[in-house]
């Protein structure tokens, strides 16, 4: 796993029945592309996220495929439809298999 | 008929460049900073004494910046240099050195550390140096925690002055000026009059005499220090105000003092006391 992988998520606490929200997500990785060389001039091995999804409630909100030219720490903003209560479950998928996960619920106000 | 048309319409369109000159030139009027709509932040006071005779008024850097750069400094989420914040607030609990201590083990939780970078820099217990937040972090790992030192500008040291400096976002800036900092305040105000490098430009001629203005595509800031450590989008990192301060020596094309050195750690204390009443921004952002 790499170091200091730490998921950020900010969901609105509540929404009106029907609301479109704005969802906004940070993971902490390094990002390292596979294309660069260390100081001996060997290559860094590559090492990224390359699948990012969010759910609501089970249903499938937004499914990203990641490749090495996106930088470190990727930011994704989305918007999502909400129709009642629920949780949105945030997924990220690393190259070495690791699994990253962050859970927010929101309230029909 | 023609030419007086003509010559009316360049005068217009001077005038229109030059409304728009001045509207630049200065900071933004009426912006409120509200970091997340609870912590309002103070970005515009009267002089305190160190500028009451060259200033009429002290600005936060934030102030002349672009919207899109004042709106990511108001909400932590939109704020990238919580990421470092984070890392720094982690660091925080973690065991390290001979003694087997954390930071947490003496100080317990960060919050401890609320106002303590107000009146950076200061002079040291035994009132023998001036020291900057840098130079306490590193006496505690040395001292007490049987740790290296870390370097001035490291990633590590960024990141735990980011979480401290967070600790006491809104406080106002009030550093000492009296007894034996009083000697470093005056060589700290020698060296922001002094001009330096090729170009001979000392710290006032820009942030001074030349605040609000354009230098190049640059908009002048008074050059206050409240809001770092501050992550600066051009390098996509956190930035330290020494690191700030080497930047613009360098820019002047001198040779620049050492992060960390006496120089610049008189002239944090002098820019500082320029800044006397702004809050601590924590880690702001800039372009």
């Amino acid at each position: 796993m790499a170091n200091d992988v730490k998921p950020r998520v900010k969901v609105p606490k509540s929404a009106a029945a029907g609301e479109v929200v704005t969802l906004k997500t940070l993971i902490s990785h390094p990002m390292e592309s596979g294309q660069r060389k260390n100081a001996d001039g060997t290559l860094i091995p590559r090492s990224i996220i390359n699948r990012f999804t969010c759910d609501f409630n089970g249903v499938n909100v937004i499914d990203i495929a990641i490749d090495p030219a996106v930088s470190t720490n990727p930011y994704f903003e989305f918007d999502a439809k909400v129709d009642a209560a629920g949780e949105f479950k945030f997924t990220w998928y690393d190259d070495d298999g690791s699994v990253y996960e962050d859970v927010k619920p929101i309230e029909i106000a | 008929m023609r030419l007086p048309y003509r010559s009316k319409l360049a005068a217009a369109s001077v005038l229109a460049v030059l409304a728009a000159g001045a509207a630049f030139a200065d900071p933004v009027p009426d912006a409120e900073l509200v970091v997340n709509e609870e912590i309002e932040l103070v970005t515009r006071v009267a002089p305190g004494p160190a500028v009451a005779d060259v200033l009429t008024e002290v600005y936060s850097g934030w102030l002349y910046r672009e919207s899109e750069t004042r709106a990511m400094q108001m909400d932590d989420f939109d704020n990238p240099a919580m990421v470092f914040v984070d890392q720094g607030l982690d660091m925080w609990d973690t065991v390290d050195g001979t003694e087997g201590k954390s930071c947490a083990s003496c100080h317990e939780g960060i919050e401890s550390m609320k106002g303590v970078r107000t009146s950076m820099p200061k002079m040291n217990g035994a009132a023998t140096d001036l020291w900057s937040l840098e130079n306490f972090v590193n006496d505690c790992r040395t001292e007490r925690m049987g740790a290296e030192a870390w370097k001035w500008n490291s990633n590590d040291m960024k990141n735990m002055t980011s979480a401290i400096s967070l600790q006491s976002r809104g406080e106002p800036m009030k550093v000492s000026v009296e007894g034996a900092a009083a000697d470093w305040w005056e060589r700290g105000k020698e060296i922001y009059y002094t001009r330096y490098g090729q170009l001979e430009l000392a710290c006032a001629n820009c942030h001074e005499a030349n605040a609000g203005y354009m230098i190049r595509a640059d908009h002048l800031s008074q050059g206050q220090i409240n809001g770092f450590p501050t992550y600066r989008l051009k390098d996509a990192g956190v930035v330290s105000i020494h690191q700030r301060f080497v930047g613009c020596v360098r820019d002047t094309r001198a040779e620049t003092f050492a992060a960390g050195s006496e120089e610049f750690r008189a002239l944090e204390l002098y820019v500082a006391s320029r800044g006397e009443g702004l809050s601590i921004e924590g880690v702001s952002v800039r372009p």
